[in-house]
């Protein structure tokens, strides 16, 4: 490290001639340097911070009567629901009356939604049949509970554009899901 | 056998010019730091991979609070007139247009309007107030509002945002949309907060390979 010079030059005079003392003009920077690096990574996290950034969101239009709405392939739809305490329920295709298609997820770690996603994206490429769009089939159905909040949304939506899934649609939950979420939900939380 | 004597040498390095590159980078972080301004709602916004940077000047903005309020930003001036006007004449709600014009934002019901503009702008804070109602289907006031931002930005491109909390509940969201989609409004912006593509998805992939974002 820097150190302040303090030798002040070593040349000999005759003996009995005192020294001038020669004071350096060096001075140790290392604390300079320092405390501008400080400064530095402060103000790289706050520039960082400050810049939000904008999801786009196309919203279905409701007006279009049922039949001309696209209609999704049983094979390919998979639907996700979400509870309240961030947690995250799917099936594939469509609820069965016993609702025995009905299961967990979770937002990451083990069995995570993404997972969930891929496995789903697999399977529709491995049935599809136009090879030059192997992944037409594939839609995601996102049901929302009333129980679940914003972030919860943000984070499925944000799911689907990292696995790049190109058909999503948010749709109002069915009584029936909502009441299944809710059971869910409660025996959850017991251990 | 003397050894040739290897000649010590110093340790001390010349720290100058570090110091230099140091300062150099500290001013430009500093001069290109954009604090934000203090709000007077606190929103927490969710992360997400999105990496268009939101509008910054004439948006209209949307925002619901961790407790489900929501809140409506108009950053021009002129529309906020027009908005006030036309409120004016259809729902005669007798808005002093001068003082809706100063407010930065409403949160507050038609009934309650007056007497939000009437506090001072310093006030105005997102816990005290109630809010544009709209999680009941019946009594979405924000469907009112929108309708009057639609007919102010009409012809005009308008950049509509949604700044919602984390903790917001999902049926204030809905309520939202809801207008939106009444005002045959179809395409909004969420604003979030920026995150790397996890490493091995598939966006990570894309991006690594150069392909442009859609989003």
């Amino acid at each position: 490290m820097a150190e302040l010079d303090t030798s002040g030059g070593g040349h000999k005079k005759g003996p009995g001639v005192k020294k001038g003392k020669k004071l350096s003009t060096r001075v140790d920077l290392t604390p300079m340097v320092d405390l501008g690096f400080l400064l530095i990574t402060f103000f790289i996290f706050t520039t960082t911070m400050s810049q939000p950034t904008a999801m786009k969101l196309l919203l279905p239009d409701d007006k279009v009567k049922p039949e001309e709405q696209n209609k999704a392939k049983e094979s390919g739809a998979l639907t996700i629901l979400m509870g309240a305490d961030n947690h995250i329920y799917y099936y594939e295709g469509q609820l069965k009356n016993d609702a025995s298609n009905f299961l967990s997820a979770s937002y990451n770690g083990e069995n995570s939604i993404r997972d969930v996603i891929l496995k789903k994206k697999a399977y529709v490429r491995s049935i599809a049949t136009d090879p030059n769009d192997p992944e037409h089939d594939l839609v995601v159905v996102i049901k929302p509970s009333q129980y679940c909040n914003y972030k919860n949304v943000i984070d499925i939506l944000d799911e689907m554009s990292i696995n790049v899934v190109k058909k999503f649609a948010l749709v109002d939950i069915f009584d029936i899901e909502e009441q299944l979420i809710k059971k869910s939900d409660e025996s959850a939380v017991k251990p | 056998m003397g050894r040739a004597k290897l000649p010590r040498k110093s340790t001390t390095i010349d720290m100058t010019a570090m110091c230099d590159v140091a300062f150099l980078l500290l001013s430009f972080f500093i001069l290109t730091t954009k604090f934000k301004p203090s709000e007077a709602i606190a929103v927490t916004t969710p992360s997400s991979v999105a990496s268009k940077v939101a509008p910054n000047k004439d948006f209209v903005l949307v925002t619901i609070d961790k407790d489900g309020k929501v809140f409506l930003t108009i950053d021009d001036k002129q529309k906020r007139e027009l908005v006030a006007n036309s409120l004016n004449t259809t729902k005669n709600l007798g808005i002093d247009v001068a003082k809706f014009k100063a407010a930065s934002f409403v949160g507050a019901s038609f009934s309650g309007l007056n007497s939000f503009l009437s506090v001072s702008e310093e006030n105005r804070k997102g816990d005290v107030l109630k809010g544009i109602p709209c999680k009941d289907s019946t009594d979405n006031e924000l469907v009112v509002w929108m309708q009057a931002v639609n007919e102010a930005y009409a012809g005009a491109k308008m950049d509509l945002l949604l700044k919602g909390d984390n903790l917001a509940k999902y049926p204030s969201f809905k309520g939202v949309l809801t207008a939106f989609k009444k005002n045959n409004i179809q395409k909004f912006q969420m604003v979030t907060n920026p995150e790397n593509a996890p490493v091995g998805s598939e966006l990570y992939k894309k991006s690594m390979s150069g392909e442009k974002q859609e989003n």
